[in-house]
């Protein structure tokens, strides 16, 4: 709690209060302000409406309907929610960027001078991105909705009358109705936060709350304009955090007897089947190949040039130290997180699990930094840490604050569910304290412990808002390495964030997997 | 009215109704009666058009249903654990066919209101369904049922899920509502009680086919086999082997002693017999047949003891008997088999 006290309250109460100064509320200040909120909210529309499109048939194909490979689409279509911002970027770029696979190919076709398709830099980029990423939401909360939906209602309503049409705008489409507003929240929630994606893909004329925080803070050095954009992001996103709570809360009316799932078999449904699987198959798998071959291509075929060229120290280049660099500082940081959040993590699960007055209240308290920005976190530090700004440690702290709560929301199941009986029922077998914690505590935690090590590993390798605010020039990340490639003309640098987006991927990927096998039942979020 | 021919089905390449025909007439209740798993419910599903049988005919009036959806059969189901709307209030649950149905509000109201206060549930018309006891929910489900007028009614394990003493009040109602609205009925259940307190016709149910059909009274009195009297519980059942038959009577030779039957069947010496000899057919008493044997339990029920011997023949006796003691008492055996 100290822990959370210092790091991310008092950083939050600087913004806050920076916020309220004279200098920060000037009418210029509040109608810049108006604009970007407006955009903000205009872009986290479009992009839920158009992950709405894409979720809600997807989430009926998996609810409803049985087909070969349906595991493995569903991991598919989870595994970018996980994938650190810069490296879904940079794989939507690799395939559709001005170098990337489309654009190089039909330049080579038709013989063209430059990129036919503009995509980066466009609205359409960031949308893309955005549904990329969250329609495992809707999959997840409609689908499950779907799946645990009574088939007898809409039979009920068949035998009371109504043909299938009005049973399901009746029966089904009502009962469905909370699920896909939490969903929609969820998503609009995760698209208004939105960072990393507006800044790699969109570019400096798309600034939403979060970009123009990072803008004004980095390169304007307005911090108190950059407060106030941050006291109106965290209003929105506490608003929009209740009405998520409330809405949830209302889901009711499971069934004891959930339909199963089954194979396509009128026309209709298996063309609706069969369509909808190429289509989400190729979404989601272009990009995430796209990136590692786009890696390995150079001028003279498949080669590991830009690996290499990670090792060496150009003159001239974007950074003062080798790239390869940022890779040991991220490792290096990355542990650092694993150990300082694990060392806070456990003893707040432990806690949390007693269930007493206080634990109910520190619960929320704890889960706050989900709700709360990177970027504002990193501003926040800025504004409360001052003098100590030169420390690369400020880093790994940062990245702690954000890791907590997944690491607490991981340790805390598992610690609840060591039965206290089972401990006493070896105790009474003439098990020693020693003994019986070997025998029946370890295995339980010793799963969830590494899970939640994962996690902060995986949160702290791919954390770009508040690294990219508070990391030394000397000191870059991947993340932060690789968005100053791609900020760089050439294709050398191009090739080299292809690299390491490629070396990020496949380090989350199997994080991914990881937390996936030791998951325990319940853990979610 | 209804009339189902021949109608087969298999689930999961397993046949699960093997040629049911039966019909149904006015005003009529019939009670399928079988284990779990006999098919009951997928017959009702069959008859209420929510699943096709991939043979025979569903006819009413003389016409087949077979192209008719289940939205317009006007049939009502009750289904197990209701499928009540949890979205809809309690009086927006009995309206609901009826607003299917494009009636004017007034009409709505009115029947709504005349179907709740049948089940009994006036005052509860804005409450939430969710909110309702087991017993609450099964009379919501019944007036969501009745409430469109249906041709014909359908329960499907309608009293399953509730206790024993809530099970036998909302059965009396339900006989009560049945008789007086004339609707025509199919009652599936496996509580052989509740067939017999319901049905005006019971229509047992065993490995996909009808294996008796009739008044309560007639299959209690005459089970046409062996399954039916143990699935009924209506006594013991015992195996022999028949020894010889003369003008209609048989011998058969038990484990308990050799008793004399009426032996209906025709089948010859030394083939197998099942015998049912009920509770309140063992007597104390001279002559007849006899049963032998040593007691091996005594359970106090009430105001009676069961007893039962070394192999488990029972019967009912007013005192307790002790474990160990010889009996020799006078039984009256049926054939069976």
């Amino acid at each position: 709690m100290a822990f959370l006290g210092l790091f991310f309250f008092l950083p939050l109460i600087r913004i806050l209060a920076l916020s309220l100064d004279a200098s920060a509320v000037t009418l210029d200040n509040l109608h810049l302000a108006s604009r970007v909120l407006l955009f903000t909210f205009y872009q986290a529309f479009l992009s839920v409406l158009l992950t709405l499109v894409l979720g809600l048939p997807a989430a009926w194909l998996f609810a409803r309907f049985d087909f070969p490979g349906k595991s493995l689409l569903r991991a598919l279509t989870a595994v970018p929610f996980m994938l650190p911002t810069v490296v879904v970027a940079a794989g939507f770029n690799a395939l559709l960027g001005p170098r990337g696979w489309l654009n190089q190919a039909a330049m080579g076709l038709f013989n063209l001078q430059g990129p036919p398709i503009e995509f980066i830099g466009t609205l359409g980029a960031i949308l893309a991105a955005h549904v990329f990423y969250n329609t495992t939401i809707v999959i997840r909360i409609v689908g499950s909705a779907l799946a645990n939906l009574d088939p007898r209602l809409s039979a009920a309503a068949r035998v009371l009358g109504a043909d299938e049409r009005r049973a399901f705008r009746r029966v089904t489409l009502p009962l469905l109705r909370p699920s896909v507003l939490a969903a929609a929240l969820l998503v609009f929630l995760f698209d208004f936060t939105s960072f990393g994606v507006i800044l790699l893909l969109g570019g400096p004329q798309f600034a939403t709350l979060e970009v123009e925080i990072y803008v004004q803070a980095l390169s304007l050095l307005d911090l108190p304009l950059a407060a106030l954009l941050s006291a109106i992001q965290l209003a929105c996103t506490l608003a929009f955090s209740a009405l998520y709570t409330r809405l949830t809360r209302l889901q009711t009316a499971t069934s004891p007897r959930p339909q199963s799932p089954q194979r396509p078999a009128a026309p209709l449904q298996r063309l609706f089947v069969i369509s909808f699987i190429v289509l989400l198959f190729i979404f989601y798998l272009l990009p995430l190949i796209a990136l590692p071959l786009r890696s390995l291509t150079t001028s003279s075929g498949l080669a590991l040039d830009f690996y290499r060229e990670l090792f060496l120290n150009r003159r001239g280049s974007v950074f003062y130290v080798p790239p390869a660099d940022a890779l040991r500082n991220s490792l290096l940081y990355a542990g650092t997180t694993v150990l300082l959040s694990l060392s806070l993590g456990f003893p707040a699960a432990q806690a949390l699990t007693r269930q007493t007055r206080l634990t109910r209240l520190l619960d929320p308290l704890l889960m706050l930094p989900l709700g709360a920005s990177a970027v504002m976190l990193g501003l926040g530090f800025i504004l409360a840490f001052n003098r100590l700004l030169s420390q690369p440690w400020l880093v790994p702290i940062a990245h702690t604050t954000i890791a907590l709560p997944f690491v607490v929301r991981t340790l805390q199941p598992a610690l609840a569910s060591i039965p206290v009986r089972l401990r006493q029922a070896a105790a009474s077998l003439g098990a020693s304290p020693l003994r019986a914690w070997l025998t029946v505590d370890w295995p339980i935690i010793w799963r969830a412990a590494l899970a939640a090590a994962t996690f902060a590993f995986t949160v702290s390798m791919g954390e770009f808002g508040a690294t990219a605010l508070l990391t030394r020039p000397e000191y870059p990340t991947i993340p932060v390495a690789i968005y100053r490639f791609l900020s760089q003309p050439g294709g050398l640098n191009y090739g080299q964030a292809m690299a390491m987006a490629t070396i990020l991927m496949t380090v989350t990927t199997l994080a991914i997997l990881l937390i996936e096998r030791l998951r325990l039942p319940g853990g979610e979020f | 009215m209804l009339e189902l021919i021949n109608i087969h089905k298999t689930y999961e390449g397993q046949p699960l109704l093997r040629g049911i025909s039966f019909s149904v007439a006015a005003g009529e209740t019939v009670c399928l009666l079988g284990a779990s798993g006999s098919g009951k419910s997928t017959l009702l599903r069959i008859v209420a058009g929510l699943e096709e049988a991939e043979s025979g005919r569903v006819l009413w009036d003389g016409q087949d249903l077979s192209g008719v959806a289940a939205h317009r059969r006007n049939f009502g189901l009750m289904f197990q654990d209701y499928a009540l709307f949890p979205h809809l209030s309690v009086a927006e649950n009995a309206a609901f066919g009826l607003k299917i149905q494009n009636l004017a509000a007034g009409e709505i109201n009115k029947r709504v209101a005349a179907v709740l206060e049948l089940v009994n549930m006036q005052g509860f018309e804005r409450r939430r369904v969710t909110e309702l006891s087991g017993g609450e929910q099964q009379r919501v489900a019944l007036a969501r049922a009745l409430a469109p007028r249906p041709r014909l009614l359908m329960f499907d394990e309608p009293l399953g899920a509730l206790d024993r003493a809530l099970r036998d009040r909302l059965l009396g109602e339900l006989r009560g509502i049945l008789h007086r609205t004339r609707v025509p009925a199919i009652y599936v259940t496996h509580d052989q009680e509740e067939a017999f307190t319901i049905a005006d016709r019971i229509i047992l149910l065993h490995e996909g086919g009808i294996v008796q059909s009739g008044a309560p009274e007639e299959v209690y009195a005459r089970p046409a086999s062996a399954w039916v009297a143990r699935f009924l519980g209506l006594g013991n059942i015992v195996k022999g082997r028949r020894e010889r038959g003369e003008g209609g009577r048989g011998v058969v030779e038990t484990e308990f002693g050799v008793w004399e039957v009426a032996d209906l069947t025709e089948a010859g010496d030394g083939s197998s017999a099942a015998l049912l000899v009920r509770p309140g057919a063992v007597k104390a008493g001279e002559g007849g047949n006899r049963v032998r044997g040593r007691v091996a339990d005594v359970v106090f029920e009430k105001d009676r003891f069961k007893i039962v011997l070394e192999g488990g023949f029972y019967f009912y006796a007013p005192q307790a008997l002790t474990v160990g003691e010889p009996v020799d008492l006078r039984v009256e055996a049926e054939c069976l088999a």
